[in-house]
């Protein structure tokens, strides 16, 4: 059955917290991976997949479904928890999160046979790529479906993604639409330290996109831009979702010392006592 | 029985590849060529102008000409990508590896102006490196047909009967063509040219002519050499190399490209684990080549028949 979409606010932020949830506890017994953008995007996870996307959680290679390309396969945590919400597998095998054996890799891998995965990525600047290749294919053969690919603010620093952005404006690919999980910050600090990306918009722009610039956090927000960006079928669309690395749990809101850090036993159970906390 | 193989007129590789390419591609709409450019010199021009609608033309951005490749192949499209070897196997390494192997997807790499055969551009456009570096890759296929014909049939072969990733290299500059267009061909099973005990040439592209030259001439001095073209890097033919080296004692091997990490090494694994004996491999010494003429570059660096017969004595010597 076609995921039906959710319209309720109140119900998107319960998803969010359940998939926030998921990811803090999957980290936690993995013992190592990447909570900070994990749970910075769950909002958006949350949008597109019980919001926005066409798919079918019980026939994940349905032809007709829409496409998500996790080109950061960093955060592969809030997309595992994601699909397990959704039911493209059971809740529980969350907890296999990189071990020896899982089908939860520490990046994506198809070869793993985990439904629902449309790609395996994790080297940074090639899903841009890879979706215009799907996009051009969906147009070629004048498919209803579409392509969304997620990409990091950092990841924009990798060359090849920009061939990419002026591939997609040169195909006319209006049924492709990036988001880019721009929360400022990336290993060595925050990214227009370590190598501005500004003026992002402006880039996008001269690059032929339609740019939307939104609350990544924000589940309203998150769709009615994701609209936006799709309102010229000739035209490749860019959310530059600003988010909060950590998003959920203020105490660590922000702090970039969390992007590829996997919480301890103890900390995990005070970042969900936080997320609780948030919720009410 | 003994086949004089004749040289049927020069022919560079890279037209077989071109000829292969429509041929397949008037038959099959899912077989879409991308563009870097250089349509042109990598013989996929004829394609681009009779079968616009399956041609994309994407600039000179090779490393997202990969990624569009496996984005292409996810939707069942069978995307075949061509440009100089160099960019092909090299500035793409990362792409090929991560987006096309690492999904298993079937996408058709083609690697010109392979070896030295770009001979004036000098070394930055002599792709030597790129057997090495595709044969180490999980999932790829690696094809090195021997001339314009065959490279013709392996085009068609690498697009239609290989699953997974296919890497398939020629050359730029005319070279004799010599195979039968009857030719029995497949993936993974090395063609055995030329008997003979004495010892054993295996050679692989545009060295797998050398190979069969420098047999006739050994013959005349009585020693039988076999010739085996080995079109096929990767599956590499563990039982035709066996049977070499048990039934000749020596192995020598022949290709345009360094001899470290392709075919000498892939035969020198087998040889080394199933049944060792004496080898010698022709090919660039570690270094990097320089303007030239083709011709002129294979001699210098013993690329050659006169490079293989030495090789061969120089066993057969003990030395």
């Amino acid at each position: 059955m076609i995921q039906p979409r959710v319209h309720d606010p109140d119900l998107l932020q319960e998803i969010s917290t359940d998939i926030r949830r998921s990811v803090i506890t999957s980290l936690s017994l993995a013992g190592s991976g990447h909570l900070g953008g994990s749970l910075g995007i769950a909002d958006i996870f949350t949008c597109l997949y019980f919001s926005v996307m066409n798919h079918d959680p019980a026939d994940p290679s349905w032809p007709d479904r829409d496409r998500l390309i996790l080109s950061i396969g960093h955060v592969a945590p809030v997309l595992y928890s994601t699909l397990a919400h959704a039911g493209y597998f059971p809740e529980e095998e969350l907890n296999t999160l990189r071990k020896l054996g899982s089908r939860l890799q520490g990046h994506p891998g198809r070869e793993h046979g985990l439904p629902g995965l449309e790609l395996s990525a994790g080297s940074l600047g090639q899903g841009l790529s890879v979706s215009v290749g799907r996009a051009l294919a969906g147009k070629m053969d004048a498919r209803p479906w579409r392509v969304y690919c997620i990409l990091g603010d950092g990841e924009l620093q990798e060359g090849s993604v920009w061939e990419a952005a002026m591939a997609a404006a040169h195909l006319n690919l209006g049924n492709l639409t990036a988001i880019v999980d721009r929360n400022g910050v990336q290993i060595d600090g925050k990214t227009e330290k370590v190598m501005a990306l500004e003026p992002l918009k402006e880039k996008w722009k001269a690059f032929g996109w339609e740019v939307v610039e939104c609350d990544g956090n924000n589940h309203h927000d998150v769709l009615s831009s994701i609209q936006l960006a799709q309102h010229d079928p000739e035209k490749p669309g860019i959310i530059l979702a600003y988010t909060k690395m950590g998003k959920g749990i203020r105490s660590i809101e922000g702090d970039y010392s969390w992007h590829g850090k996997a919480p301890s036993k103890e900390e995990a159970r005070q970042f969900l006592c936080e997320l609780e906390e948030g919720e009410r | 029985m003994s086949i004089q193989y004749v040289n049927l007129g020069d022919k560079p590789t890279r037209t077989g590849f071109g000829e292969g390419l429509l041929a397949s591609g008037f038959r099959h709409p899912e077989v879409i060529a991308l563009g870097a450019d250089i349509t042109t010199s990598v013989g996929v021009n004829l394609f681009a102008e009779q079968l616009p609608g399956q041609f994309i033309s994407l600039g000179i951005a090779e490393q997202n000409c990969v990624g569009v490749a496996a984005g292409l192949a996810l939707e069942g499209k069978i995307p075949v990508f061509a440009t100089y070897g160099v960019f092909a196997a090299l500035r793409t390494t990362d792409q090929i590896r991560v987006s096309v192997c690492y999904n298993n997807l079937h996408v058709v790499i083609g690697g010109a102006h392979a070896g030295l055969s770009v001979g004036p551009d000098g070394a930055t456009h002599q792709a030597l490196e790129d057997l090495a570096i595709m044969r180490v890759l999980p999932n790829m296929t690696v094809l090195s047909p021997c001339d314009a014909t065959q490279t013709k049939i392996a085009t068609i072969q690498a697009i239609h009967h290989v699953q997974g990733p296919v890497y398939i290299r020629f050359g730029r500059a005319a070279m004799p063509d010599f195979t039968s267009k009857h030719q029995t061909f497949e993936v993974g099973k090395a063609q055995l040219l030329h008997p003979g005990n004495d010892c054993a040439i295996i050679a692989t592209g545009h060295l797998v002519w050398e190979a069969l030259q420098a047999a006739y001439l050994l013959k005349d001095e009585g020693i039988h050499a076999r010739v085996i073209n080995m079109h096929t890097i990767k599956p590499v033919d563990r039982e035709m190399i066996i049977r070499a080296a048990r039934e000749t004692g020596i192995i020598v091997t022949a290709e345009e490209h360094q001899v470290t990490g392709g075919l000498g090494s892939a035969v020198a694994e087998v040889v080394a684990c199933e049944y060792p004996v004496p080898l010698k491999f022709v090919g660039m010494p570690d270094r990097f080549g320089e303007s030239g003429e083709p011709r002129e570059l294979m001699e210098k660096y013993g690329l050659t028949h006169r490079g293989i017969i030495q090789a061969v004595k120089s066993i057969l010597s003990g030395i």
